[in-house]
């Protein structure tokens, strides 16, 4: 079966007990076993959940994996994977990763005593220098945030096979309906799936999938023992999200390409960042590594200093101003003094976020009613 | 953006009408009120309240803010003021008929009809002493003859379930227009990416939104969209019988709502797409889908709607029911259930799902054959569904 179809089937048997074409919620804690000792398929929801499940069997389908682990954020799903590691290890991280994980890896994962260190994963010869004899996990993001960067993943996972390390994937911003690093050669997939997967700003969560059994024990026995499980309400939402996902994402990243097309075009946008534009960095990895698409995230700077690229983010009367991405309202942020406000000017500066630069999350919209809102916008900032 | 400039687009009014920019809380989502009552500062409050009759809550069988969210979102794509819910289209209906009809009054129905609502009419609002008069499907004539000083509603769905037969709207409005009846259209096969009954001066829109609204066949609702003058007696009449939906089903409906458009247009491919297929399989004997060329509505079609949804009926050539039945079983995609509309796929034999306990002779005066197979499609791969119906039928 094609990737639209399993995301509405598998996963989704019809319920034995009932017949209900939709599973049941299960919201049962704890479950009734068969006789001391003796155990049945579930007995405590942290160790295992039918909704849950049904949301894993679904997500390691769409990715192509053996199995699926559901998180309560993105961020929990992370750290599951950061400690397969022991004290002494080193990550490898890319250096356009989300800030959260740039947090996570070098304020709280560095305490227990693994080493970190950033590398660009679009400059390969670079990112395999860095690699040192404790490195145990190449974490990579792509396309990356906020720049849109692209990593060649099938590329990275050569690397990472020649020096015997994982290689572990942050496919939020791609979803497995344009990208599935785990056919590219990765180990390990990781979403927030708070973004695309869920697609409606409704849930946090998070995911791993891998495809290597051996491996997925170890994933589970860790979130098992330390317990950052998503909840049955909102794995039912996510699964709920997952039946639209590829015509989301496709409809979305069609209006990104023309909202990209029409600011790359337009005088008073200096530089539009999107994979889908011939002229980006990324476009021809792009293009090999997302299937027929670009997806819906896109930066553009505008002409102008700090304050313009402020006030065109708060002009806007369709995007709203907020973080997160993937859903279907269309939101519009800008990095310095939002998501990227933790980094210090240098950083920002070294990282290439300018102070001029807008993200935006493209929603599902029509694209003239976006395209009229983001130009309106860009007129009112240069008047007032 | 409280009401979408009118120049917005369909797929922009489904995220955003209805919904305040700026929400309570700061959130992108509206919160789910599940409080049942709503509680006032003080007395002179509630006075102020009653005798000003401001716009908030009081208690939850009178309004819910997510039900007033929903309500205005389905309204605006409609093309319609106003709307109400109902906990399910069945609700909506009885809702409709018991707000406007009164002992002695009649009402008129095309005879092509979802079963439950025929039941309503010949079990129970006879009991009240409403008639119920079917005339055939689409013989305007026949409705308009029908017509005496006490009929107050002429009613039909458009497309009918499960014959898919199209209503010509010019014509069905035309006669009551000139009788002075009311007319309502259950669009629920139809939806209002297909069809606008409001814009043909159709006074009351029904859909069950179980079905595409709400998409995901996970929850039950119904609405009927009209002006506020109109619906004024039907909002009253919920408030006292309770027919209202909850916050939790609330909430999926409106998220399913975001995605209507683009779920629309998948339904509408695959519907054709299967329509087609079957038209060209030597074991089919009729296809009954607006969309094809063959069908008798196929003009009315073409005039009145942008696309043909996601039903498609057929009947299987020199099958008995259960040969017939060996097709339903046979197919692996989509699952034996009755309903349609949602994201997944859903196939019955009508003869036994929803006409098992009718008599042969009903059977047929409702053009139930033993052979009738109903698919609704739902928003899977085309060419799944097509080999698999091909694997079903060739079984
Ligand atoms: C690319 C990326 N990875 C990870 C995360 C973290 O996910 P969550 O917010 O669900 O913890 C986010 C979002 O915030 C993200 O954008
Ligand atoms: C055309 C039509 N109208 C009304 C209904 C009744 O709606 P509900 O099942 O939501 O009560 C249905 C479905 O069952 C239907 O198909």
């Amino acid at each position: 079966m094609k990737f639209r179809t399993r995301a509405i089937h598998v996963g989704n048997e019809r319920d034995a007990h009932t017949g209900a074409v939709v599973p049941p919620i299960h919201v049962a804690s704890t479950y009734v076993q068969p006789g001391a000792g003796d155990w049945g398929e579930f007995d405590y929801s942290r160790s295992g959940n039918p909704t849950r499940k049904n949301l894993e069997a679904t997500l390691a389908s769409l990715e192509g994996g053996c199995g699926a682990l559901a998180f309560a954020s993105g961020m929990a799903a992370t750290h599951c994977a950061t400690m397969l590691l022991n004290a002494g290890d080193h990550i490898l991280a890319g250096s356009d990763i989300y800030g959260g994980t740039y947090r996570l890896l070098h304020k709280i994962v560095n305490r227990s005593g693994l080493q970190v260190s950033l590398a660009s994963s679009s400059r390969l010869d670079e990112l395999e220098a860095a690699i040192r004899p404790e490195t145990k996990l190449l974490w990579v993001e792509s396309p990356g945030n906020p720049l849109m960067s692209l990593t060649d993943l099938a590329a990275c996972a050569e690397i990472a096979k020649r020096n015997g390390i994982l290689l572990a994937v942050d496919n939020t911003f791609a979803s497995p309906a344009l990208t599935r690093p785990l056919e590219l050669g990765a180990d390990i997939v990781m979403h927030s799936a708070t973004k695309y997967l869920g697609g409606h700003s409704d849930v946090l969560g998070g995911a791993l999938v891998v495809k290597d059994t051996s491996l997925y024990d170890r994933l589970y026995f860790i979130q098992n023992a330390t317990g950052a499980v998503l909840g049955p309400f909102d794995a039912f939402l996510v699964s709920r999200g997952l039946k639209t996902l590829e015509i989301r994402v496709r409809e979305q990243s069609r209006t990104a390409q023309q909202l990209a097309e029409y600011l790359d075009a337009d005088p008073r946008v200096a530089r539009v960042l999107y994979p889908g534009l011939p002229l980006h960095a990324g476009h021809d990895i792009a293009k090999r590594q997302m299937e027929g698409a670009f997806g819906a995230m896109l930066s553009f700077e505008v002409a102008g200093d700090f304050a313009l690229a402020k006030r065109v983010a708060e002009s806007t009367e369709l995007f709203q101003l907020a973080v997160s991405l993937g859903a279907v309202e269309s939101l519009i942020e800008q990095p310095a003094s939002m998501s990227h406000a933790s980094y210090d000017a240098a950083d920002r500066a070294a990282h290439g976020i300018t102070d001029g630069l807008i993200r935006i999350s493209v929603g599902l919209e029509a694209f003239e009613d976006l395209r009229d809102d983001l130009s309106q916008a860009l007129d009112r900032a240069a008047k007032s | 953006m409280n009401t979408p400039k009118p120049p917005y687009g369909p797929s922009t009014i489904a995220v955003h009408a209805g919904e305040a920019r700026q929400k309570p809380t700061d959130a992108i989502t509206d919160p789910i009120v599940c409080a049942s009552t709503f509680t006032f500062a003080n007395s002179q409050a509630v006075i102020d309240y009653i005798e000003q009759e401001q716009p908030r809550e009081e208690y939850g069988r009178y309004g819910n803010p997510g039900e007033k969210i929903a309500e205005k979102k389905l309204a605006e794509m409609e093309g319609g003021e106003a709307a109400l819910l109902f906990s399910s289209g069945m609700a909506a209906i009885v809702g409709v008929f018991m707000a406007k009809l009164n002992a002695g009054d009649e009402v008129i129905f095309f005879d092509e009809c979802y079963h439950r609502s025929r039941e309503f009419c010949a079990k129970h609002l006879a009991r009240f002493g409403v008639t119920t008069n079917q005339v055939k499907a689409c013989d305007y004539d026949a409705m308009e003859a029908a017509i005496t000083p006490k009929t107050k509603l002429l009613v039909s769905e458009s497309p009918t379930n499960p014959h898919m037969s199209i209503v010509d709207l010019e014509r069905f409005v035309d006669i009551g227009r000139r009788n002075q009846v009311e007319t309502l259209i259950d669009a629920t096969l139809a939806t209002p990416y297909n069809l606008r009954p409001i814009e043909y001066g159709v006074d009351y829109v029904l859909h069950s939104a179980t079905k595409y609204l709400a998409g995901h066949n996970d929850l039950l609702a119904g609405v009927i969209i009209g002006t506020e003058e109109k619906l004024a007696a039907i909002r009253n009449l919920r408030g006292i019988m309770g027919a209202v939906n909850s916050a939790h089903n609330i909430y999926l409906l409106l998220r399913g709502l975001k995605t209507f458009e683009l779920r629309m247009q998948r339904h509408n491919a695959n519907g054709l797409a299967v329509a087609q297929f079957l038209a060209s399989h030597p074991r089919v004997k009729r296809v009954f889908y607006p969309g094809l060329e063959t069908h008798t509505y196929y003009e009315v079609a073409q005039k009145t709607m942008s696309g043909f949804g996601g039903l498609v009926t057929f009947t299987v050539k020199d099958a008995d029911w259960r040969q017939t039945a060996a097709i339903v079983d046979a197919a692996q995609i989509p699952r034996i259930a009755p309903s349609l509309g949602g994201v997944e796929s859903l196939i019955e034999q009508p003869m036994i799902m929803s006409y098992y306990e009718c008599s042969p002779e009903d059977r047929q005066r409702f053009g139930i054959t033993d052979n009738m197979i109903r698919m609704s499609c739902g928003i899977e791969n085309t060419d799944d569904l097509i080999e698999d119906l091909r694997q079903a039928l060739d079984h």
